[in-house]
C-alpha cells in the first residue's frame, strides 16, 4: 500500500474516533429533545459540571471552598486525600440525578407549554448558571482527571501497520489514541444499553410513549414529570461519560463546556429526533473535519478549519434535507 | 393621574401616527434628549465614558439590530459576534485604504458591508427554521471569526494579528484613537444611535416592519396573504446586520481602539450577552433594546462594586458569581416576565395612569 493511502486510512480512523466523542454529547441532546421537546443547550456544561464534580469527589475538595475561605477567612481545602474511582463515579451519578430533579423543579415546571424557543433560551441561562455554580463549587483551575482509562498512542497498531507500507518508504505506522478506542467501546456499550432499556423495560416504554405524544402518554397515566426527571438524569449520566472522556483527554476546564458547540452541527446533520442520526452524524462530522483539516487546510496552507467546517458541512446538508438526515419529516399544519 | 390621556385628542392622521402620541411622553423624551445632548457632554469624564455610556450606546445599537431579526422577524440568531466582527474589520480596511475618508461615512459603509454579509448568511433561513436556523447562524459566528483570524489580508499582515484604529476627526475634534476626548466619542455614538433608532422605529411601523411581524407570528399565514418570505426574511437579515455592523464598527473604532478578533468577538463576550439584552429588555420592543443594554452593561459594574468592594470577595470569585447571576436572571425573566423590562415599564405606565386611585 502506498503511504498516501495509509495516511488517508489513519485520518479516517481518527476522524471516526473523534466522531464517537461528538456523538456521545449529541446523544444527550437527542434524548432530552425527544422526551421533553427541550433543546438543552446546557448539555456541554452538564459534561463540564459532571467532570468537575467527579474530580472534586476524587480529591476530596470542600465544595465552595474558595467562597467560604474568602468570606470567613478560613482555610479549608480538602476533606480527605482520595476516594476510589468507583465510589466517586457513583456519587457523581447521584449528584447528576439530584441536579435533574432540581432543574425540573425550578425551571422546567414553570415553563411548560411555552414556545420551544423560550425553553431553548432558558437552557442557555441554565448553562451560564450551572457553569458559574460549578466554578464556585470546585474552583476554575485546570484539573487532571484520571479514572484509570489508558491513553496515549497504540504501539501495537504502529508496529502492525509499519510493514504495510511499500519497501523503502519512511512510514512510521498509524497513530491512534487508545483513549479514543476506549471511548468508542464505551459509547457502543452505552447505546446498546439505552436501546435495550427503552425497548424492554416498562420505564423505557413509558419514555418512548412520552417522546411519541405527550398528551396520549398523560392520558394513559404516565407521569410526565417523573419521566422528565428520568430523561434529564439519563442525559446527565451521558454527560458524565462524555465529561470523563473529554476530561481525561484534555483536562477538566472551561473549554470542556464548548463541546456542546461541537455537538450542535452533529445534531442538525443527524436530525434532532434520531439516536442513530446522532451517531452517524457524529461519525460523518468527525471524518469530514479531519479530512478537511488535512486536505483542504493543507492545500490552502491555512489551519484550524475544525472550528467551522462542521457547521458549514451541516448547513449544506440542511439545504437539501431541512430536517437533517434521519430527523422526522417536518410537517406544518395551519 | 400622571399619565392622563384625557383631553388629548387625535384630530389628524399625522397626530395619530406620531411616535409619541402622548404629551407626557413627548416631554419626557425631550428632557431625555436635552440631558443627553446638552448636559452629559459637559460633565462626562473618562470613567463614565469608557465604563458605562459608550458601551451602553454601542450595545443598544447591537441589541436593536438583533431585536429586528429575532424580536420582530422571529429568526433566532446566535451570530451577532461574527457580524460585529465584519463591521469592525470593514472599518479597519476602509480606514487604512482611504486615509482621507470621513469616519461617519466609514462607519456607515461598514454597516452596508455587514448587511451584504448578513444577506448571504440569511439565505439558509428560507429553507430552515427554529432551532436548525439558530444552529446554522452559529456557522456564521465561527466562520467569520476564523476568517478574520486566519486570513492575514484582513489585518494588513500585522505580526500580532491585532487591528488598531488610527486617529480620525469630526469637525477637527478627534473621535477615534487614544487622544479622543470623552465628550467627542460619546457624542459621536449618541448621534448615530439616535438617528438609527429613529430610522428603526419608523421602519418597524411601516409596511416592511409589519411584514416582519407577520412572518414572525405565522409564516405560512403571512405567505398566504401575500407577504413574500424571501424579501421579508432577507430584508430583516440585511437591516439587522446593518445595525450590528455599525455597532461593531463603533465597538472597534471608538470604544476599544485595538482588538484581537478571537477575544473581542467571541460567542461568550458578544453573541450571548446581546441575546440576553433583548430577552431581559423585551423581545420585539425598541425600548426593551435600550433597557436590556443598560441592564447588561451596568450589572457587572454593580455586582463588582457589591461583591469586591463591599463584601471583599476576590475578583475571580466575583466573576463566577456574575456568570451565575446572569444565568439565573435569564431563567427568572423567562419564567416571570417573558416580555422583559419593556413590559414592566408598560405595566408601570398603566399604574401611573390611574394613580392614586385603585381603578
Amino acid at each position: 500500500m502506498s503511504v498516501e493511502l495509509l495516511n488517508f486510512i489513519e485520518t479516517v480512523l481518527n476522524g471516526l474516533m473523534s466522531g464517537v466523542m461528538y456523538s456521545l454529547v449529541a446523544l444527550g441532546f437527542v434524548l432530552i429533545f425527544k422526551a421533553s421537546g427541550v433543546f438543552n443547550f446546557a448539555q456541554g456544561v452538564f459534561a463540564l459540571f459532571a467532570a468537575l464534580t467527579l474530580v472534586g469527589y476524587q480529591t476530596g475538595q470542600v465544595p465552595f471552598a474558595h467562597l467560604i475561605n474568602e468570606l470567613f477567612g478560613t482555610n479549608y481545602h480538602n476533606w480527605y486525600a482520595s476516594m476510589p474511582n468507583f465510589l466517586a463515579i457513583l456519587l457523581t451519578m447521584i449528584t447528576m440525578i439530584a441536579l435533574a430533579w432540581i432543574i425540573e423543579r425550578l425551571v422546567l415546571k414553570h415553563l411548560v407549554n411555552q414556545d420551544p424557543i423560550i425553553l431553548f433560551m432558558a437552557t442557555i441561562g441554565l448553562a451560564f448558571a450551572l457553569e458559574g455554580v460549578g466554578d464556585l463549587m470546585w474552583g476554575s483551575d485546570v484539573k487532571v482527571l484520571d479514572v484509570g482509562i489508558p491513553s496515549g498512542g497504540s504501539i501495537w497498531l504502529e508496529e502492525a501497520t509499519i510493514g504495510l507500507a511499500a519497501e523503502g518508504s519512511d512510514y512510521y505506522g498509524m497513530y491512534i489514541d487508545v483513549l479514543n478506542v476506549w471511548a468508542t467501546v464505551i459509547a457502543v456499550f452505552l447505546v446498546i444499553t439505552l436501546a435495550l432499556f427503552s425497548q424492554y423495560t416498562k420505564t423505557g416504554r413509558a419514555l418512548r410513549a412520552v417522546a411519541d405524544d405527550h398528551q396520549a402518554a398523560l392520558s394513559v397515566g404516565i407521569s410526565l414529570r417523573s419521566i422528565w426527571i428520568l430523561v434529564w438524569a439519563i442525559s446527565g449520566f451521558i454527560a458524565m461519560v462524555a465529561g470523563i472522556m473529554w476530561g481525561t483527554e484534555s483536562g477538566v476546564q472551561f473549554s470542556l463546556s464548548l463541546i456542546a458547540l461541537k455537538a450542535l452541527p452533529v445534531l442538525i446533520l443527524g436530525g434532532f429526533t434520531s439516536i442513530p442520526g446522532a451517531i452517524i452524524g457524529g461519525l460523518l462530522i468527525g471524518v469530514g473535519e479531519k479530512l478537511a483539516e488535512i486536505y483542504i487546510g493543507g492545500f490552502f496552507e491555512i489551519g484550524a478549519l475544525e472550528n467551522w467546517f462542521a457547521y458549514v458541512m451541516a448547513l449544506v446538508f440542511l439545504l437539501f434535507r431541512p430536517q437533517g438526515l434521519f430527523g422526522d419529516k417536518i410537517i406544518e399544519r395551519v | 393621574m400622571i399619565y392622563k390621556e384625557t383631553g388629548q385628542y387625535k384630530s389628524s392622521y399625522k397626530s395619530d401616527h406620531a411616535i409619541f402620541p402622548l404629551l407626557q411622553d413627548k416631554i419626557a423624551f425631550s428632557i431625555l434628549m436635552f440631558v443627553a445632548f446638552l448636559i452629559i457632554p459637559f460633565v462626562i469624564n473618562s470613567y463614565w465614558e469608557k465604563a458605562i455610556l459608550v458601551p451602553f450606546l454601542i450595545f443598544s445599537l447591537a441589541a436593536i439590530g438583533l431585536n429586528i431579526l429575532t424580536g420582530y422577524c422571529g429568526q433566532v440568531s446566535l451570530g451577532t459576534g461574527g457580524f460585529m466582527a465584519v463591521g469592525a474589520f470593514s472599518t479597519y480596511k476602509i480606514m487604512t485604504s482611504f486615509p482621507d475618508m470621513n469616519i461617519m461615512i466609514i462607519v456607515l459603509i461598514s454597516g452596508l458591508i455587514t448587511a451584504a454579509v448578513g444577506i448571504l448568511f440569511g439565505l439558509p433561513s428560507l429553507r430552515i427554521k427554529g432551532f436548525y436556523l439558530a444552529v446554522a447562524t452559529l456557522a456564521s459566528q465561527f466562520f467569520l471569526v476564523w476568517l478574520f483570524n486566519k486570513v492575514p489580508w484582513f489585518y494588513n499582515y500585522s505580526d500580532t494579528g491585532q487591528i488598531t484604529v488610527s486617529e480620525r476627526t469630526m469637525f477637527s475634534v478627534p473621535v477615534t484613537g487614544a487622544t479622543a476626548p470623552p465628550y467627542a466619542t460619546y457624542l459621536f455614538c449618541l448621534v448615530l444611535v439616535v438617528l438609527l433608532s429613529f430610522a428603526a422605529k419608523n421602519l418597524i411601523r411601516s409596511k416592511i416592519g409589519r411584514s416582519w411581524m407577520a412572518i414572525r407570528d405565522m409564516d405560512i399565514a403571512a405567505e398566504i396573504i401575500g407577504v413574500p418570505p424571501l424579501k421579508t426574511k432577507l430584508s430583516a437579515f440585511a437591516i439587522s446586520s446593518f445595525y450590528i455592523g455599525v455597532a461593531g464598527a463603533l465597538y472597534f473604532a471608538v470604544f476599544l481602539g485595538a482588538i484581537e478578533v478571537t477575544e473581542s468577538f467571541d460567542i461568550m463576550t458578544i453573541s450571548f450577552p446581546v441575546l440576553f439584552m433583548i430577552i431581559i429588555g423585551g423581545l420585539g420592543s425598541m425600548l426593551g433594546s435600550f433597557l436590556g443594554a443598560a441592564f447588561i452593561v451596568t450589572l457587572p459594574i454593580g455586582l463588582k462594586f457589591l461583591m469586591v468592594d463591599m463584601v471583599g470577595l476576590s475578583a475571580v470569585t466575583a466573576k463566577h458569581f456574575e456568570i451565575t447571576i446572569w444565568g439565573l436572571l435569564m431563567i427568572v425573566f423567562l419564567i416571570v416576565e417573558p416580555h422583559g423590562l419593556a413590559r414592566l415599564w408598560s405595566i408601570a405606565k398603566e399604574k401611573l395612569r390611574r394613580w392614586p386611585f385603585p381603578y
